[in-house]
């Protein structure tokens, strides 16, 4: 009965979770995120001012990442389900962004209050993308609906070419968006803009989720991923709280995909193919399932990867044609074979190996005093 | 009614090849409880050896041979070396370290051959023969009909006739006993992923020259195709895999005949959907029991 239980082992989540669980008190959780997410914030904000402008891009990117994969962390290590078709989620927001952008653009409005509307705009058509996803995935097991979520990933950007009318095709649709406003100076950074766009919006994703992951709702995301039965018994209505599950999570990858559309100011399919689907389950594997955290990992290991294969490539002497070759596919075997041998050594991510570093020196400690 | 009939033929002949592919996932998945989402990548580098192999020697059938000892190494190899040591416990993780290994395989791939598609031969003509003006099979279409009936049937021998094959459905139906009556239980694993994934490469080897040519991702969407093959049939049974395939090549090229070839994508994921809501233990399996 254990069929959709995720990948750590059982016994770490429980002593995790009673750690999380931590004090009863209810105020004091939603205080301790609003503080987290409030010094987050003011070290992005610093953040924005001490690096150079690329490196800012590089920053805004990784916010668009960790909104698709912390929606991710939720659905396959909160509740037990695997998806490789956030990368169509992504997709959905991406466009939906875009359209509403070039709608606003075409009648003429401007103005900064239009972005949030476009955004807003995409989680709403991503939820409900999400919802008939979702419906169909809570009656699938394992496999099955791996299956299933695989065919919708590599299905969606293959749309975009069959409805070229409303899509334009492989070349995609450009994203309008806004300069930064004139108070903040005339020579103010474009990218700095971007990146505060970017981790604005993922912080607040972040502090819902981080409340609800810690709510009645997340626990019972938990109970239906470890035994449906016993959640069944204990009152839980389990396809609801799948398809809810899948619904919040498809919310905030159709966030990601939107933000990497106003990051990218254009969107086209190649940008959302299977492999992206691929990256982000990778990413929240090599991070840690089960915990936001590893979000965070994966996210700043999608963005970084990239670049540092970029930097290995340009040590190495070869010709060119090869070197494009290795630079392209180099991030992928890497996150191949990190994925691999995660999996067989270190089943609970970097978060996970972090974690229980913490602890076996929090368990040293008092042997010393004694 | 030209048009239907040689439709109809195009299909068949393309459901073969997804009959043979949709024939290695259910041979995994019977004797591991795996689906094998790297079946896909894995068939395409058997194909670059075959690629390779014809190459250097001129000769197709030298790379035929090639590709079926590629894809018997590379399933023996993937159980061994990565399969054996997974906690099973989740069906999470076998699918997990599948995709990463479709990550790997499709890199190294892109890494020394390029990300170009290639064209890839053909031992036999692929123009259709026509018979009182109506263009129906091609010699190519009979050598996969030919090729797929031999690989089925030899299966069926393999499992139903021999002492290997009684100790390879013994060591998947009852590992444990199997075990205490003899039976080498791991080997019996073992022989299982490579007999499937060189019918995968057997399968990759007939329909990359039909498609665009050999690429990393060349099977991409035909593992999607031959998965939903494998949920029509229902994934236990071998078949109900052949059956499978066929339903959905004949799906494909109505669909892309008669509506567009960029539909046909779309037609999957509707057929699999439709199966697995309708019908999830496949129109020829028992429905498994498992109610919440």
């Amino acid at each position: 009965m254990s069929a959709t239980r995720a990948a750590t082992p059982p016994r770490q989540h429980s002593a995790d979770e009673a750690r999380q669980a931590g004090p009863p008190h209810r105020g004091g959780t939603l205080l301790r995120h609003l503080a987290v997410v409030a010094v987050a914030g003011l070290l992005v904000f610093g953040l924005s001012y001490a690096v150079e402008p690329f490196r800012n891009f590089q920053l805004a990117t990784v916010a668009a990442y960790l909104c698709a994969t912390a929606g991710l962390t939720v659905l396959t290590g909160l509740n037990g389900q695997l998806s490789l078709g956030h990368g169509a989620l992504m997709a959905t927001g991406a466009y939906t962004v875009a359209f509403g952008q070039n709608a606003f653009a075409d009648r003429g409005f401007t103005g900064h209050w239009l972005l949030p509307i476009s955004l807003a705009a995409a989680v709403l058509t991503t939820v409900v993308v999400g919802a008939v996803v979702g419906v169909a995935a809570a009656r699938l097991r394992g496999p099955y609906l791996a299956g299933v979520t695989l065919a919708v990933a590599v299905v969606v950007p293959a749309l975009t070419v069959t409805f070229d009318g409303v899509f334009n095709g492989e070349q995609g649709l450009s994203v309008p968006v806004e300069p930064p406003p004139l108070a903040l100076g005339a020579y103010f950074p474009y990218e700095r803009w971007q990146l505060w766009i970017a981790a604005g919006a993922t912080l607040l994703a972040l502090l819902l989720l981080a409340n609800l992951v810690r709510s009645r709702y997340g626990r019972t995301f938990r109970a239906v991923r470890d035994d449906e039965v016993a959640a069944r018994l204990a009152g839980i209505h389990v396809a609801r709280t799948q398809v809810l599950a899948f619904v919040v999570s498809a919310a905030t990858a159709g966030l990601g995909g939107a933000l990497l559309a106003v990051l990218a100011q254009s969107v086209s399919p190649g940008a959302f193919s299977l492999t992206l689907s691929l990256f982000l389950l990778m990413a929240v594997v090599i991070g840690g399932l089960g915990r936001l955290a590893g979000a965070v990992w994966g996210a700043v290991l999608l963005v970084a990867l990239p670049d540092l294969s970029h930097s290995v490539t340009e040590l190495l002497t070869l010709s060119p044609a090869a070197a494009q070759r290795l630079e392209g596919n180099l991030p992928l075997a890497i996150f191949g074979v990190t994925l691999i041998v995660v999996m067989i050594a270190a089943p609970g991510g970097v978060q996970g190996l972090l974690s229980r570093l913490g602890r076996a020196l929090l368990a040293r400690r008092p042997g010393r005093r004694s | 009614m030209d048009r239907f009939v040689f439709l109809t033929l195009d299909g068949l002949s393309r459901g073969a090849v997804y009959a043979a592919f949709a024939l290695a996932l259910v041979l995994i998945w019977r004797a591991a409880r795996v689906v094998n989402f790297a079946q896909g990548a894995m068939a395409v580098a058997a194909a670059y050896v075959a690629y390779g192999v014809a190459a250097a020697t001129g000769s197709y059938w030298l790379g035929f041979l090639a590709a079926l000892a590629a894809g018997l190494l590379l399933g023996a190899v993937v159980d061994r070396a990565l399969m054996r040591h997974i906690d099973h416990a989740s069906p999470l993780n076998p699918v997990i370290v599948a995709l990463g290994l479709v990550l790997l395989i499709q890199a190294v791939l892109g890494m020394v051959y390029g990300s170009e598609f290639r064209p890839a031969e053909t031992p036999f003509s692929r123009g259709a023969f026509s018979v009182g003006g109506l263009a129906v099979l091609s010699p190519y279409d009979l050598f996969v009909f030919a090729t797929v009936g031999v690989v089925v049937g030899a299966l069926a021998w393999i499992f139903a006739r021999t002492a290997v094959g009684l100790r390879m459905r013994a060591a998947a139906f009852a590992p444990e006993v199997s075990r205490l009556l003899g039976v080498n239980v791991g080997g019996m694993l073992t022989l299982g992923w490579a007999l499937a994934s060189a019918v995968g490469a057997l399968a990759a080897m007939l329909v990359i020259p039909t498609e665009l040519g050999l690429h990393p991702h060349a099977m991409d969407l035909v593992f999607v195709s031959a998965f939903t093959a494998a949920v029509v049939g229902g994934l236990d049974s071998p078949p109900g895999a052949v059956v499978g395939g066929l339903v959905v090549g004949l799906l494909l090229s109505y669909v892309s005949g008669y509506a567009g070839s960029d539909l046909t994508p779309l037609a999957v994921l509707v057929l699999l959907l439709a199966v697995l809501l309708v019908r999830p233990g496949g129109l020829f399996a028992p429905v498994a029991a498992r109610r919440v």
